[in-house]
């Protein structure tokens, strides 16, 4: 269930008319209102700059509105967004000399990750980034983001130079899921995430990972686990893209809009939740609208978190890390009832009924399950 | 389960899912659940599997009342708390998966059994939790660590939380490697997604079920993205072990020895 991209890779994101996702309709209006009203000051050389500047105000008050409030699906769209800053406009904007090391040694070379040494502040780093591509040969090259066993391969392979040489690890994750096919699970996906997983927990070095724009599911937690996770303001992360999780739980795609809202996708409600400890704040009206602020709050937070965590020995990292995801998930325990002596057997033991444990749990936790 | 004929006392004969025989139920339960005609294997409970895995009296159960909370507050057509009480009143059973101690042919292990009646045996975070505790048990007794996979993957009900019990339930199998445990891994029908991409994978020896579907996305998700129908055998036990994820196919009646096989060559 946690292996499933919305649809084919590279399906179109959000639909966008002029650049504008469907609820920022009335920007698109307005933007067409200060067009006509430049048009017509330029043909009959009226003087239209008051009524432009206001609708100037009308558009940023508007989009003001907008962003301040997104549903968990806008913020969904939003980070589909095809012109929203990638890894690869990072490794510009924020990262220094990235030095690219290609390959897992086993296979091949994924390019829906990326890997390799860069500088970032006055850190030297290793990177290991989702790549989607922006233009469709470049998004197939990438397989849209959507990596092999290779990808998360090549990742460990580049993690462990890194531990070798003491540089830290950043991880940057933005993509669907890792890639359903047959070739994937041929040379092992489950294997290649589980790996990673295990060895991620205990790499001998920092490890900092920032969601920037889709965290789909086991192919973003893949390269998703460290010292210090954050998530770009409106990215989103989560166990099953919206579309998928309706077409599962409500039988129709239709019904992505609550799946969205649902799941708790969002970095506000993550960060409640304990899953992530940072959220990077995004321009207004996103992060593709100015690429390079956007860019200078990640490398901001980047910076930061990396002299954070190197100052700490890295035995207590290491400790820290665990407890941190050895504390993820809520649950509760009743008190347990006293043991049979003989030990029990299937089938021959059963706990006194769940229904008389649930009172207990309400009384004990507060909690009150809808019944 | 296997459907019931007309005109037949119940449960005297069935037909089998798999190739449809008849069959002589009776037979079928005392063969462990597997067709006496194909040797199809029945998804199993819990409780069931314990029954047959274990030394008869042997197993202490831990853990045994841990509660999810519905972190999210979960309500697609129906509220998750719903769900669970459904599933728990229909099973008799808490959650998806049973931890205890147990022998195994007079061996010593810490057994973790998930069971696929209950939500498919996703894993939210009292599965996970349950798993860890598990895996460090086995740990601080030092003493083999024996888990029977099955399952749809993370809990969607409980969305993030269900996913980073990838992370959490990997990062205890860690530490139990580095505390020189030994980890076997029955995987099972079926062992997919969210649970396959973690500790299901980690095992020091991984044994898997004939024909247990194991395996990482969805069948419909793969041949919808490729557009194309997916070869005979695809995710099978069998085609793991083709491709060297699985390290023995292991028939349910055999399981008991070659666990304490196993044990006795690398078990402390």
């Amino acid at each position: 269930m946690s292996s499933e991209p919305n649809s084919t890779p590279g399906a179109a994101a959000a639909a966008s008319v002029g650049g504008f996702l469907d609820f920022e309709k009335p920007l698109l209006r307005i933007q067409q209102d200060i067009e006509e009203l430049e048009r017509e000051q330029a043909e009959t050389g009226r003087d239209l700059n008051e009524e432009i500047k206001q609708q100037r105000t009308r558009l940023k008050s508007t989009l003001r509105r907008l962003y301040s409030s997104l549903t968990p699906w806008e913020t969904v769209q939003v980070a589909r967004h095809p012109k929203r800053p990638l890894s690869t406009d990072y490794l510009k904007l924020v990262f220094r000399d990235f030095c690219e090391l290609h390959g897992d040694r086993v296979f091949g070379d994924d390019r829906a990750i990326l890997t390799g040494f860069a500088r970032v502040g006055p850190h030297k780093v290793a990177f290991v980034g989702h790549s989607k591509g922006r233009e469709v040969r470049e998004r197939i090259t990438c397989n849209f983001g959507c990596a092999h066993p290779e990808g998360y391969r090549k990742s460990l392979r580049l993690m462990r130079l890194a531990e070798k040489f003491r540089l830290p690890v950043v991880c940057i994750i933005d993509t669907q899921g890792a890639y359903p096919g047959i070739g994937s699970e041929e040379r092992g996906v489950a294997q290649a995430i589980a790996t990673n997983l295990m060895e991620m927990s205990r790499l001998r070095t920092p490890v900092v990972c920032v969601v920037i724009g889709e965290g789909g599911s086991g192919g973003a937690l893949g390269i998703g686990v460290g010292d210090r996770v954050a998530m770009l303001e409106h990215a989103f992360y989560s166990v099953i893209s919206p579309e998928g999780c309706a077409a599962i739980l409500w039988k129709t795609a239709e019904h992505r809009k609550q799946a969205a809202e649902a799941l708790h996708l969002t970095a506000k409600e993550l960060l409640k939740l304990g899953i992530i400890d940072h959220i990077i704040p995004e321009p207004l009206g996103g992060a593709h609208r100015e690429p390079e602020t956007t860019a200078t709050n990640l490398e901001k937070y980047v910076v930061e978190a990396l002299s954070e965590v190197k100052r700490r020995t890295i035995d207590t990292l290491l400790r820290r890390r665990y407890e941190r995801i050895r504390a993820l998930g809520s649950f509760f325990e009743s008190p347990s009832e006293p043991k049979p002596e003989d030990g029990s057997v299937g089938g021959t033991h059963r706990r006194t009924s769940s229904r008389a444990a649930r009172l207990r749990n309400r009384l004990t936790t507060g909690t009150s399950p809808e019944s | 389960m296997a459907e019931q004929v007309r005109g037949v006392p119940a449960g005297l004969w069935t037909r089998c899912e798999k190739c449809g025989h008849m069959v002589y139920e009776k037979e079928v339960v005392e063969a462990l659940q597997v067709c006496t005609e194909c040797g199809y294997h029945r998804r199993i409970d819990a409780r069931t599997r314990i029954e047959q895995l274990v030394d008869p009296g042997s197993f202490e159960e831990f853990a045994v009342d841990l509660h999810s909370v519905d972190p999210l507050g979960f309500k697609d057509r129906m509220p998750y708390t719903e769900r669970l009480k459904r599933e728990q009143e229909r099973t008799g059973e808490v959650e998806a998966v049973v931890i205890g101690r147990a022998f195994i042919r007079g061996r010593r292990v810490i057994l973790g059994v998930m069971n696929p009646n209950f939500i498919m045996a996703s894993m939210g975070a009292v599965v996970g939790e349950k798993v860890t505790r598990a895996i460090e048990r086995a740990a601080e007794e030092n003493l083999p660590l024996v888990m029977v996979t099955a399952s749809g993957g993370a809990r969607m009900q409980e969305g993030m939380v269900s996913l980073v019990q990838m992370a959490k339930t990997s990062a205890a199998v860690a530490r139990l490697d580095e505390a020189g445990g030994l980890y076997i891994v029955v995987a099972t029908d079926p062992t997919t997604a969210g649970v396959a991409a973690s500790f299901a994978s980690l095992g020091d020896v991984i044994l898997a079920e004939p024909g247990a579907m194991i395996g990482f996305a969805g069948p419909r998700v793969i041949a919808n993205t490729i557009n194309a129908e997916l070869p005979e055998g695809f995710q099978t036990a069998e085609f793991m072990l083709e491709h060297g994820f699985v390290d023995r196919i292991v028939p349910r009646a055999h399981l008991r020895r070659e666990i304490a096989r196993i044990i006795d060559y690398a078990g402390k």
